[in-house]
């Protein structure tokens, strides 16, 4: 039984699809990073998993029970948001406090005045005074306890707020996006933070960015949601080697994958020389070949390869990106080399374009993966170009 | 030149700024030297601010004998502290209902609310009155409070105030166990303060100086609140004294202005905040 699952989870504001039929598992210890644009439902889905919105129909299960009659506050699911959403008129310590005292503490304990004055109360208030001191320790925050928001830096928000979400020893973490108001270099070393609490944890994380790199280098798993469909969920490397749908293929990689139009014809694909042996049946027609930048390589001579015209040079420092265009089909291809082998290109000059087919993927027309002779495993062995 | 310019403008600006100021503060500085004048000192033809005899001393006196100085400030300050408690108390938790929860009366419970800012008091006065004369509540508390403890202007004021607040920062609330209730009380209220003060001048100022109602509901001294107090100044008196008059209307503006004085940072603050201007 996984910790966490969501069936069929459908979702729609006025007439608009948000989400057409979520199903995911996640284990006990599992990072899940949802990744996909903006407006994918992703913030929508971690919202009903909170119990912060509801779901049209489908179902969320935690640890094998029905959240549905459950509310928000009695799920125990700990969330970071975006904006961090710390109180502002509480200072750090009293922030992490927060959810200790609502869960510990009675009701007429938790009044003003009247409360601390009531029996038993002491030993409950010194104990979270202790565990607030704890997380702020793990998270190198002991000197800002005392501190509210609105003196912090980002960053230290951000550490207030995850201290907040797990103080309290959550059945299920969620993060909505926590590292996008930091700066480039605080969210690399945030990352590394937010897994090792994670692994601390050991509850099931959904991570929800819209950040490719975020959610290969952090998750176990990487769901990617586009248009509010759930198109692939597996790990890091088999979303980008082996993506089962064009749009997680567009989605992940950075510069994008070369989508080229190719032509099925009775079980090969055609694309100007390159052919490929379909293992599925395909009605004869329109399919996308889709090649990795970092597979395509150029010949300066453009005595092999397909003709074609270098467009534009980036230089990256280890690597240089270099966007051509085929002189015969006017297809915009984009190549990502060492420094070393882009040494002699310069923008405007003709070169020759190599494509390896066995790095090629085949997408159907409406998006599908297709299988292709030579290709079921990612491919790591030296190319043959074409 | 553009060394002397720059003063001259800013010295017709000050001038200009200061001359306006002084036409709104000379009711109040003419009835601090009325109230140190003599009866015959009043009456002359020559219209002087330095009375000629100091007679503060005695028209507080006579403020102080003539009415009963301290029921009236005591009532004032009852009315207005039931008024705005109560006020704020309704006012809150509606706001925030309808600023932050979806239920399908909330278009409604908005054009209602649009509807209460169009009628003034004046129109349900009188129904009003009867009701109350009715349930014999007439000269009571009850009479001058209850009619102004909904504040449809407070609900619209906190309802601008409450949309600006981030939605995250509810939903953390609620997944940190706080009901409704708890979220409005620990997370609302102590993040409104802005605007709760800036509605407490408004509010207090507009019933600590109401005459009307009072007027209406209350025909005992007991119940009378500061203003209606200054009425039985000239009901008590054959010829009016203008010079006790003034000494009393002294001691109750007195208050707002003292209170004004003390909190003007953070009233401003208030009203700025909230995008109101009085």
């Amino acid at each position: 039984m996984s910790a966490l699952s969501l069936r069929d989870v459908k979702k729609s504001f006025g007439g608009n699809a948000i989400l057409n039929g979520i199903s995911l598992d996640a284990e006990q210890d599992e990072f899940i990073a949802l990744v996909g644009p903006s407006g994918c439902g992703k913030s929508t889905l971690l919202r009903i998993l909170a119990g912060l919105d509801h779901a049209d129909s489908g179902e969320i299960v935690v640890g094998g029970k029905d959240m549905a009659p459950v509310a928000a506050a009695d799920r125990n699911i700990a969330m970071v948001f975006q904006s961090y959403a710390l109180y502002p008129h509480l200072t750090a310590g009293q922030n992490i406090a927060v959810p200790l005292a609502m869960k510990r503490l009675s009701r007429s304990q938790r009044l003003p005045l009247i409360g601390p004055l009531l029996p038993g109360q002491k030993d409950i208030r010194a104990g979270i005074s202790r565990d607030v001191h704890e997380m702020a320790a793990v998270l190198k925050i002991d000197q800002l306890l005392d501190r509210k928001p609105g003196q912090m830096s980002g960053g230290q928000r951000q550490r207030v707020a995850l201290a907040r979400a797990m103080v309290r020893q959550p059945s299920i973490f969620l993060m909505d996006e926590p590292l996008s108001n930091l700066d480039a270099n605080l969210r690399v070393h945030a990352r590394g933070e937010i897994v090792e609490l994670h692994r601390r944890a050991g509850v099931p994380t959904l991570y929800v960015t819209h950040d490719q790199a975020e959610a290969l280098s952090m998750a176990d798993r990487v769901a990617v949601m586009i248009g509010g469909n759930l198109l692939q969920l597996a790990a890091p490397e088999a979303i980008y080697n082996d993506p089962a749908h064009i749009e997680v293929a567009r989605f992940v990689g950075q510069p994008r994958i070369n989508i080229l139009p190719a032509v099925a014809d009775t079980g090969f694909v055609d694309f100007h020389g390159i052919r490929l042996a379909l293992l599925e049946k395909v009605a004869n027609g329109p399919v996308s070949l889709g090649i990795r930048p970092e597979f395509v390589k150029l010949a300066p001579d453009g005595r092999s390869g397909l003709a074609g015209r270098v467009e534009r040079l980036e230089f990256l420092g280890s690597e240089v990106i270099v966007h051509c265009r085929l002189d015969a089909s006017g297809d915009a291809v984009i190549a990502r080399l060492a420094p070393h082998e882009a040494r002699d290109l310069i923008a405007g000059m003709p070169v020759g374009v190599l494509l390896p087919s066995e790095q090629a993927m085949v997408f159907g027309p409406e998006g599908r993966r297709l299988r292709i002779e030579n290709t079921a495993a990612p491919a790591r062995q030296a190319p043959a170009y074409v | 030149m553009s060394n002397t310019a720059i003063p001259a403008g800013r010295i017709i600006r000050f001038a200009l700024l200061s001359l306006g100021a002084l036409m709104i503060l000379a009711p109040y500085i003419f009835m601090i030297s009325t109230a140190g004048k003599t009866q015959s000192d009043i009456f002359t033809a020559a219209l002087s601010l330095v009375p000629q005899h100091f007679y503060f001393a005695e028209n507080f006196a006579k403020a102080f004998a003539k009415v009963p100085m301290a029921t009236l400030l005591w009532n004032g300050v009852v009315v207005c502290g039931l008024i705005f408690l109560f006020q704020v108390v309704v006012a809150i938790p509606c706001a925030y209902a309808m600023a932050k929860l979806k239920f399908p009366a909330a278009r409604l419970m908005m054009v209602l609310v649009m509807l209460g800012l169009l009628v003034p008091i004046h129109a349900t006065a009188l129904p009003l009155y009867v009701a109350f004369d009715r349930m014999s509540l007439l000269n009571s508390y009850t009479a001058l409070v209850a009619p102004f403890t909904i504040s449809v202007f407070a609900i619209f004021m906190f309802l601008q105030f409450f949309r600006a607040m981030p939605d995250d920062l509810l939903h953390a609330a609620r997944l940190d166990g706080m009901s409704e209730l708890g979220i409005v009380a620990r997370v609302i209220v102590p993040n409104a303060w802005p605007a709760v003060t800036a509605f407490a001048i408004f509010s207090v100022v507009a019933h600590w100086n109401d005459l009307y109602w009072p007027l209406i509901v209350v025909s005992k001294q007991a119940y009378a609140t500061p203003p209606l107090g200054l009425m039985y100044f000239r009901a008590a008196e054959a010829g009016d004294d203008y010079g006790a008059l003034m000494a009393a209307t002294l001691i109750i503006t007195l208050p707002l202005v003292a209170a004004f004085l003390l909190a003007q940072k953070r009233f401003v603050e208030g009203i700025t905040m909230t995008g109101l201007k009085g």
